[in-house]
């Protein structure tokens, strides 16, 4: 699991290491570390952002270690959403309820869709919907794919795939 | 000086590139130590032959052969006759049941002959058969010019490439669609006046189905697949949507958010379908240029482009499959 952790550290030489070594100690692996020193708290305390990819057993574990070590935990979040993708849908988009298109893809819990722009060139004519969607994962991402290919020709809706990154 | 008997069925636009190409790299190709010898060449109407090769010069302006034809003998009948080494197959392309290609390409193999072709039909027909009935009869079966026309994409997997594992080939198979895609995103015009512009310029055929439906897309996937991936697969087998539903809005829309709406053909998915692609991705060609992305374990992403198709491109692929069989060193035959 995917996890962002906003710290607050003391204005002290060795504090960072101190604050990376629980999630050392616990097998963390360190996405990415935002240190700011420049950018004190109202306490005069340097905020840190680090995002780690844990094991959702160790997260007490590691809170523990940070605050008997003098670290403050302002928050643990879990990312969710790490991969996003676009898709365009050409027909009557709106006409063939476009809410419950998205509704789709939200209610599956692993998905949903955080972007959407519409062009209506004239009542008769078909309607394109860009939508952006984003998951928890690549795997997810091809999921709500499939959710949106199903829609599509249930719907009959072009639905304009991205091409991948890479060869299946 | 290697001496080549060489036989052209098809006297199109292909034929008539083939024949041009033939006279003018004449010299060049002696000089490579090949005598490309054009002994006959046959349509429709009948067959002019001549052993001494014929003179370029003289056919190229006859739309047809009907007036310079020697004898009234065509294709598998001429294919017997005529003494050659090798059966260049060009006649027009028929992607359901093959012919008249696959006979002729069949009666030319079953022959002793090589072929080269740029006749999609009988290949997505019937590969695996044509492949094989080569191989027991220790000829060679070229066909470059079928997959995205002067584009290198065969000959780079099989040949350079070789040793590396190709997990996948994507890319702009079809010039006919790619053309009326850009033009649409370029003016924002409906599809139907594209079309007709593409029609009037030549690029889209009176009836546009077999481009515009995605046919011939498809018709590109089945061979790479069998003939690159070791597959065995049918047209039926790819699952096609053309481009005819696409409108200028979204084309705009698409474009707006960093992407372009482009035919876009998938081996070993077996798909061809419009697909969103980021406009800086190098596949992202416009006009009637064609694209491939190889995918391979060892030498990453590599993205070919080139012309689709056109007379002297397409007879420029056919000559250097021709070339190639000459040139071929097996692993085995070096010593």
């Amino acid at each position: 699991m995917r996890l962002s952790m906003d710290l607050e550290l003391l204005d002290r030489p060795g504090q960072l290491l101190t604050a990376l070594q629980p999630l050392r100690d616990n097998k963390a692996n360190i996405i990415s570390v935002v240190h700011q020193r420049e950018r004190k708290t109202p306490r005069g305390n340097v905020p840190v952002r680090i995002v780690v990819e844990m094991d959702r057993s160790k997260l007490e574990a590691v809170k523990g270690q940070l605050q008997s070590s003098g670290i403050t935990v302002v928050r643990i979040g879990e990312v969710r959403f790490v991969e996003d993708e676009s898709v365009v849908l050409i027909g009557h988009v709106l006409d063939s309820d476009l809410g419950d298109t998205i509704h789709r893809i939200d209610s599956t819990g692993f998905a949903e869709v955080m972007d959407l722009s519409i062009t209506m060139p004239g009542v008769d004519d078909p309607s394109t919907a860009y939508l952006k969607i984003r998951a928890t994962g690549k795997e997810e991402i091809q999921k709500a794919l499939s959710i949106l290919r199903e829609v599509g020709i249930e719907k009959k809706l072009l639905v304009i795939e991205p091409i991948g990154d890479d060869a299946a | 000086m290697r001496d080549v008997k060489i036989a052209l069925v098809g006297y199109g636009i292909v034929g008539h590139g083939v024949v041009d190409v033939l006279s003018r790299k004449r010299k060049m190709l002696r000089e490579m130590g090949l005598n490309l010898r054009l002994v006959s060449v046959t349509d429709h109407t009948g067959t002019i032959a001549s052993e001494e090769g014929i003179d370029g010069e003289k056919i190229l302006g006859e739309k047809t052969l009907g007036k310079v034809a020697t004898s009234c003998m065509k294709g598998k009948e001429a294919i017997d006759a005529i003494d050659s080494d090798l059966v260049i197959e060009v006649t027009p392309t028929n992607i359901v049941h093959g012919q008249p290609g696959l006979g002729h390409m069949e009666a030319a193999l079953s022959g002793g002959k090589h072929v080269v072709t740029s006749n999609k039909g009988p290949l997505v027909v019937s590969f695996n058969k044509l492949h094989k009935m080569a191989e027991n009869n220790g000829v060679m079966l070229k066909f470059e010019a079928t997959v995205g026309g002067t584009m290198p994409l065969i000959s780079l997997v099989e040949r350079t490439l070789v040793g590396n594992t190709i997990r996948g080939i994507r890319g702009v198979f079809n010039g006919t669609c790619n053309y009326i895609l850009t033009r649409m995103t370029d003016e924002s015009i409906p599809y139907a006046h594209a079309l007709s512009e593409a029609q009037d310029l030549g690029i889209a055929e009176a009836d546009p189905s077999y481009d515009v439906e995605g046919v011939d897309a498809a018709g590109k996937v089945v061979i790479l697949a069998n003939a690159l991936f070791g597959m065995n697969i049918k047209y039926s087998d790819v699952e096609v949507t053309g481009i005819a539903g696409i409108t200028p809005e979204a084309l705009g829309l698409a474009k707006d958010k960093g992407y372009a709406i482009k035919l876009i053909g998938d081996v070993p998915a077996l798909t061809v379908r419009p697909t969103l692609v980021p406009l800086a991705s190098p596949i992202n060609v416009s006009g009637t240029l064609n694209s491939a992305a190889i995918y391979t374990d060892l030498s990453g992403t590599i993205t070919v482009t080139g012309l689709g198709a056109g007379s002297i491109e397409t007879a420029s692929a056919i000559l250097s499959d021709v070339i190639s069989i000459y040139r071929t060193k097996r692993i085995d035959a070096i010593f």
